[in-house]
């Protein structure tokens, strides 16, 4: 008896010890989420108003750690230039989508990938969760290659890289095509029934930045697609 | 005592051990789960929360038309008032304010588990305590604060708060005021040495819908003061018989956020339809200066 209430003891503690364990290998990421992302989400713009809603003026670049090369480029501002070379989504860019006032849409694209996309110029991200992922691609987009992983208990990190240099900010202010983005997903109940998303963003860029860029961004879940309204990238 | 009866208190002992253990090292697994959010936070202000500086910058709060009209009547020479000059702002000004944040935990000395965090304090913003002990919040009738009463409790490893019992005030520092009915949720989420805290802030009085803010912290090797500079009130000459104010339709500041970024009234204001997406498709761009 005494050996049975020794050993009962030892595996239930070591049971115990143990840290909550990681989706199975054969798991797969849509299987196994720690919290659930689907949906139609609105940017609820409480902070940066006139960064977001509006183009700011050039050479207003306030809270953004630039240094003083990047800060030449941002006082060359030149919208007209943008859209005449095509390059009129370089504010939709991964470091900057996010804080795009904006609605996105998170579905699974597969068991692996969570596909997110922006009404507001139109844009598609790939989370891609593999553990190997499809090798970088030799030309560099504006969302660039995104790895993904659940966090224990309930978050989403996403990893990005491999983005065509683009804008921070609406007004020119910008990060180069070596820039890395972190995020973190958090979901959070709002009083009264429904749900916020919280995206925090980490935008490293030695070559323009002096520091990491930090921002966080939440949304508000509805219930349906009904105000969805695709638009095209503008450069103002 | 036979020897059956010696066996059996044995085997009970060892099954109340047994329990206890098991219990307890649940307890420590609950624990692990939880983050660390002591320390010094440093502020990162890469993104403007407490508005511009401009007298009448109200964007991004949803107002109802009551605290529109009450923001608009603020004048900042009220802060020349000697009685005024000290008076601080409510506990949701910790996510907004331009510092850093010191996070201290009190700890039971036997149990060893936390009683309670507390924020400290900066010049014109007092500490604010966490219970996480399990008290209530106090009667609707008890002393309002500046700080306000906090409880918290652990979901996961985000630590989750609720604030009430602040003391009227304002939501930002250009005048949108809160009343001694708002409450404050907050969410503490530590990603590696990034702190982000979601706030969502609700008042009946002067708010349309909840006001939702975030802020990130970033984790400091320097150690931060839990206190600020103490606040001095001096006399910065006489502002009238009566507090410093504007009549409705009065304000002389009301556009100049316009004025200087384009920014129209309506979302100067507060107007809550001014902060989702389809409203940038009402207004025109700003063109680009220089």
């Amino acid at each position: 008896m005494r050996f049975f209430l020794i050993a009962t003891l030892v595996t239930l503690s070591f049971a115990a010890a143990q840290p909550a364990a990681p989706a199975g290998p054969t798991g797969t990421a849509k299987s196994s989420p720690t919290i659930d992302l689907a949906g139609y989400w609105v940017a609820f713009v409480t902070e940066d108003w006139r960064f977001r809603m509006i183009a700011p003026h050039k050479g207003d670049y306030q809270g953004v750690p630039l240094n003083a090369e990047a800060r030449k480029i941002a006082d060359a501002w030149d919208p007209a230039a943008d859209e005449a070379a095509g390059n009129q989504c370089k504010a939709y860019g991964a470091a900057a989508i996010m804080r795009m006032p904006a609605r996105f849409h998170i579905a699974w694209q597969d068991d692996n990938t969570l596909r997110v996309d922006s009404d507001a110029g139109m844009q598609t991200r790939l989370f891609h969760f593999n553990s190997s992922p499809p090798p970088p691609r030799t030309e560099r987009t504006w969302q660039g290659d995104s790895t993904a992983q659940w966090e224990r208990p309930a978050s989403l990190k996403v990893a990005t890289a491999n983005m065509r240099a683009g804008y921070l900010r609406r007004n020119g202010v910008p990060y180069s095509e070596n820039a890395a983005v972190t995020e973190y997903f958090d979901i959070a109940p709002l009083p009264g029934g429904g749900q916020v998303l919280l995206v925090t963003t980490i935008v490293d860029d030695p070559k323009y930045l002096q520091q990491p860029f930090i921002v966080s961004s939440q949304f508000k879940k509805e219930a349906d697609a009904s105000k969805w309204d695709p638009t095209p990238c503008t450069a103002r | 005592m036979g020897s059956n009866a010696v066996y059996r208190k044995i085997a009970g002992s060892l099954a109340t051990i047994l329990a206890a253990a098991v219990l307890s090292l649940f307890v420590c697994r609950t624990a692990s789960a939880q983050a660390e959010i002591t320390g010094s936070w440093a502020a990162r202000n890469h993104e403007v929360l407490a508005g511009d500086g401009l007298p009448v910058d109200f964007t991004g709060i949803p107002l109802n038309e009551e605290g529109r009209i009450r923001a608009l009547s603020y004048s900042e020479s009220q802060l020349a008032m000697v009685e005024r000059q000290c008076q601080g702002w409510p506990a949701f000004y910790f996510v907004q304010g331009p510092f850093g944040l010191k996070i201290w935990s009190e700890t039971n000395p036997l149990k060893g588990n936390v009683i309670s965090y507390t924020i400290g304090a900066w010049e014109d913003r007092a500490p604010i305590t966490i219970w996480m002990d399990g008290r209530p919040h106090p009667s609707k009738y008890a002393e309002h604060t500046r700080s306000g009463f906090t409880t918290g409790v652990w979901e996961g490893n985000t630590l989750v708060t609720y604030t009430t019992h602040m003391k009227a005030g304002f939501l930002r520092k250009t005048g949108a005021p809160s009343s001694d009915e708002a409450m404050m949720t907050a969410r503490f989420y530590r990603h590696g040495d990034i702190l982000t805290v979601l706030a969502i802030i609700e008042d009946p009085i002067y708010l349309a819908e909840p006001w939702i803010l975030s802020r990130s912290f970033q984790a400091s090797a320097a150690p931060l003061s839990p206190i600020g500079p103490p606040c001095v009130s001096t006399y910065e000459a006489s502002v009238g018989e009566t507090a410093p104010h504007y009549l409705p339709e009065k304000n002389p500041f009301v556009d100049e956020m316009t004025t200087k970024y384009g920014v129209p009234r309506a979302a100067a204001v507060g107007s809550p339809e001014t902060l989702y997406p389809e409203y940038r498709k009402t207004i025109s761009p700003v063109a680009p200066l220089r």
